[in-house]
């Protein structure tokens, strides 16, 4: 080869850099997961309720909620966006499934037009990103605040009741049954991340969103319709949060105006410490559902010591700080 | 006459190579020394141990006669050296005296003396005839005229060295032509300039003596008058360049691309027409509208009048996705800024504009197909990278070029828009662009050549353009065209005029 600077050397080149198991190199990607790990396992030893089929399920079924809308969450922060008003869009995707339930509506289509509205939801957000060119963290604070208060005007400041009627029944089964011994709400999360999974990874659109966080002119550049990805990334953080009001609004039997207050921080949270960079172009679905594991497992084992709720939150607090530093640490 | 800057076998080696291997540069007062060398030679380490980034793992750097250790750069500038980067360390909204001694304000009981400040910038921007008012703001000025106020800055340590890493490389003629007088200037004054440049016509033009490395080591240092442009090149490749410039013959197809009173911002009325397997240059100052016309051409930007019409179709340009869809493709000049997506890998950068071929109706992606497509070119474009999922942050300039390159090229246009397509490419892989530029034409693709290397242009195209102001001013076939008419076409001069 008549090629210039031959000072490096090149590997063969139709094999992939592949980090190698329990290098350092892996220790250092997979750390959320190490650290989730030692979590648990020190939490094992002090705590010997913790270790147990009920705690650890019990534990899950809490966590899915803040997991699944951390799914959309990722997404978004992906393309170097934030999505401020998922707690709002819950509480008032809530808020119509509880009503929708609570006239009888048939389970199957109030669920379907809940998830609708999600979506739809969360593409007004998307287009106020994309057509207005408004920076997403005023875009989103603007449809928080407004569907906040379009939630209280809905619902009067009072909770909705799904009601008693068996359509009621079957549907609060989304937020309280079990399949297999297992929760339905763990049933749902896990489905949600693989969905998420197969779409960031596998899709030509999962291919776009990281192109688009990792430089939006470049990605345009390259003959994609950058505004169409915005759109579709907060239509699906929208639709993970009103996945989430479902669980929420099921297994409560009823959608409190106020849901998901600062459930936005939460899932934010669980993304940032998976892993994904608030700068875009860079995260892993998988990082975001240690994260939200973490917090969830944290939470729990905070409880099972009897540490004040207080306290908890400076212990949250402390983690995600110091998840941050390590990272920032060894770029 | 004993060197002011003396950096002697230095060795710097990283975990996976050698960076420097006993490699030394001697700077002279009162003397521009240069510094070539392709890409991955080690100048740009060199001048990270210079100006104390890295420490040597062994060498000697001996300055004013004593041996010194940097600790870091601001060490090195405390002590009268001084690096003006090609990116600039500028901050846009600071008026250009804050940015000259900014965090060294002149100060009484915390108060900024303004007077003072306002005084001694004055002073440095008369010394280098900058014609701006010390208050204005950074950002108002040319990208020429903020490197004069890096330079004003390093005058303001009272620099004895000053190196200059691509100076020129965003600058206008005629900005290059007020650097050099500057240069010349600073020169006279006897300071000691290291001027690290990829135009060895500048060389030529600028520089008293030339240091060469390769590969990390010390090739030679010689007084320029000593060599030739050939020479340079064959002691920085280590081997001759038979023609730098590989241009074959071919009979032109029939005209695919015809242009017709185009308008838009920054191009007024412009009309050409292109034929398959012809290289057309478009050459003009920077600012001149050719960048802006490309971006027309391929629905980057709104096209307020006229036509383009490819292969007897009149396009609609509404975004850069109609135009690839059309066939049309660009390769951007800023390949940092707007050209690769540097967080992502080598494949998944190169296939971004063509992944729907390599996807299921659904939008999966078929990983296979894909990285077969991603080797074929990887093979071609002999990209040397340690495999497709390597970041592209993580490939040399050269490199990262090709694969921009190749995004354009896999989506199988008809018309290839490129520009400055050899900008920070060194010799090496810029011979390379060109023998692939070569063989696209072969294959019967047309193609747009923008660029404001001179000799790129006149040793590539078949036909040339020149723009002035936004408007086509000269068009010259590769017989006809020569430096002299394309820069008078390029200012606006007529032909005649000139002679």
């Amino acid at each position: 080869m008549t090629t210039n600077s031959a000072s490096t050397k090149i590997v063969p080149q139709n094999q992939d850099t592949q980090i190698k198991l329990f290098s350092k190199a892996w220790l250092f990607q997979e750390k959320s997961l190490i650290a989730l790990l030692l979590l648990i396992v020190i939490v094992s030893f002090i705590s010997p309720n913790f270790f147990s089929v009920d705690n650890i399920l019990n534990t899950l079924r809490q966590t899915s909620v803040n997991a699944i809308i951390a799914v959309g969450m990722t997404m978004v922060i992906i393309t170097a966006g934030i999505d401020l008003s998922v707690g709002a869009v819950l509480a008032l995707s809530g808020a119509f499934a509880a009503s929708l339930i609570a006239q009888e509506v048939n389970v199957v289509l109030a669920v379907i037009i809940t998830l609708f509205s999600g979506l739809v939801l969360g593409a007004m957000s998307g287009i106020i990103v994309a057509q207005g060119k408004v920076q997403p963290f005023i875009a989103t604070l603007v449809t928080m605040t407004a569907l906040r208060g379009v939630t209280m005007v809905f619902t009067d400041g009072r909770p909705i009741s799904t009601g008693y009627t068996e359509n009621a029944d079957m549907f609060s089964w989304l937020g309280t049954g079990y399949m297999l011994g297992v929760p339905v709400p763990i049933w749902i999360m896990v489905s949600i991340f693989a969905i998420g999974w197969y779409l960031l990874n596998h899709t030509r659109t999962g291919r776009h969103i990281y192109a688009l966080g990792g430089n939006e002119d470049a990605t345009r550049l390259s003959g994609i319709n950058v505004n169409r990805i915005k759109i579709i990334v907060y239509s699906l953080c929208g639709l993970t949060a009103a996945i989430a009001s479902i669980i929420i609004t099921a297994r409560l039997s009823s959608a409190q105006p106020t849901a998901g207050l600062g459930y936005e921080l939460d899932a934010i949270a669980a993304v940032v410490l998976g892993g994904t960079s608030l700068m875009g172009g860079r995260g892993r679905i998988m990082g975001t559902l240690i994260g939200a594991l973490i917090i969830g497992f944290l939470n729990n084992a905070l409880n099972l010591l009897d540490v004040s709720s207080y306290y908890q939150m400076l212990a949250k607090a402390s983690v995600i700080l110091l998840a941050v530093i390590v990272d920032n640490r060894n770029k | 006459m004993q060197p002011i800057l003396k950096l002697e076998n230095i060795d710097k080696s990283f975990p996976s190579v050698k960076a420097l291997n006993r490699a030394s540069l001697n700077v002279y007062p009162g003397k521009v020394m240069a510094l070539v060398g392709e890409n991955g030679a080690g100048k740009s380490t060199m001048m990270k141990v210079l100006t104390g980034i890295y420490q040597p793992d062994a060498g000697l750097i001996e300055y004013q006669g004593a041996a010194v250790q940097f600790r870091g750069p601001k060490d090195s500038q405390d002590q009268g050296i001084s690096i003006i980067h090609q990116e600039l360390n500028l901050i846009q909204e600071l008026s250009i005296a804050e940015n000259i001694f900014l965090g060294r304000e002149p100060t009484r009981y915390g108060k900024i003396q303004w007077q003072q400040l306002y005084a001694n910038v004055e002073e440095l921007l008369q010394r280098l005839n900058i014609k701006h008012h010390p208050r204005t703001r950074l950002g108002s000025l040319s990208i020429g005229e903020q490197q004069m106020v890096e330079i004003a800055k390093a005058l303001s340590f009272q620099s004895q060295v000053i190196i200059m890493d691509e100076p020129t490389d965003a600058l206008t003629d005629t900005e290059t032509d007020s650097l050099f007088e500057v240069i010349q200037q600073l020169r006279d004054q006897g300071q000691g300039i290291v001027y690290i440049s990829h135009r060895l016509k500048e060389i030529f033009r600028i520089c008293d003596d030339v240091t060469i490395f390769r590969d990390g080591e010390f090739i030679e240092q010689k007084p320029v008058a000593d060599l030739t442009e050939d020479l340079i090149i064959e002691k920085m490749v280590g081997r001759s360049l038979d023609d730098q410039f590989p241009k074959a013959d071919l009979e032109l197809g029939e005209v695919c691309l015809q242009v017709n009173n185009l308008c838009g911002n920054g191009v007024v009325d412009a009309s050409f027409s292109l034929r398959s397997g012809e290289i057309l240059g478009f050459s003009g100052l920077m600012g001149a509208g050719r960048t802006e016309l490309m971006k027309l051409l391929y629905g980057d930007a709104q096209i307020h009048a006229g036509e383009v019409i490819l292969n007897g179709r009149t396009l609609e340009l509404h975004s850069p996705k109609d135009a690839l869809t059309a066939g049309i493709a660009y390769v951007s000049e800023d390949r940092k800024a707007d050209g690769l997506v540097l967080s992502m890998s080598v494949k998944e950068n190169m296939s971004l504009s063509s992944l729907a071929e390599y996807c299921t109706s659904s939008g999966r992606i078929e990983h296979r197909e894909e990285r077969q497509a991603v080797q074929k070119f990887i093979d071609l474009f002999r990209i040397k990278t340690p495999g497709q999922n390597q970041i592209i942050k993580n490939l040399s300039g050269g490199n990262q070029q090709k694969v921009a390159i190749a995004k354009g090229v896999m989506k199988q246009p008809q018309v290839l828009i490129l520009d400055e397509p050899t900008r920070g490419v060194d010799v090496g892989a810029r011979q390379e662009i060109y023998q692939l530029i070569n063989r696209f034409r072969h294959d019967g693709m047309a193609i747009i050549l923008v660029s404001s290397d001179m000799p790129e242009i006149l040793g590539m195209s078949d036909r040339i353009i020149v723009m002035c102001m936004g408007k086509l001013s000269g068009e010259f076939s590769r017989e006809q065209a020569n430096q002299e008419l394309l820069m008078a076409a390029a200012v606006g001069k007529k032909a005649e005029e000139l002679v």
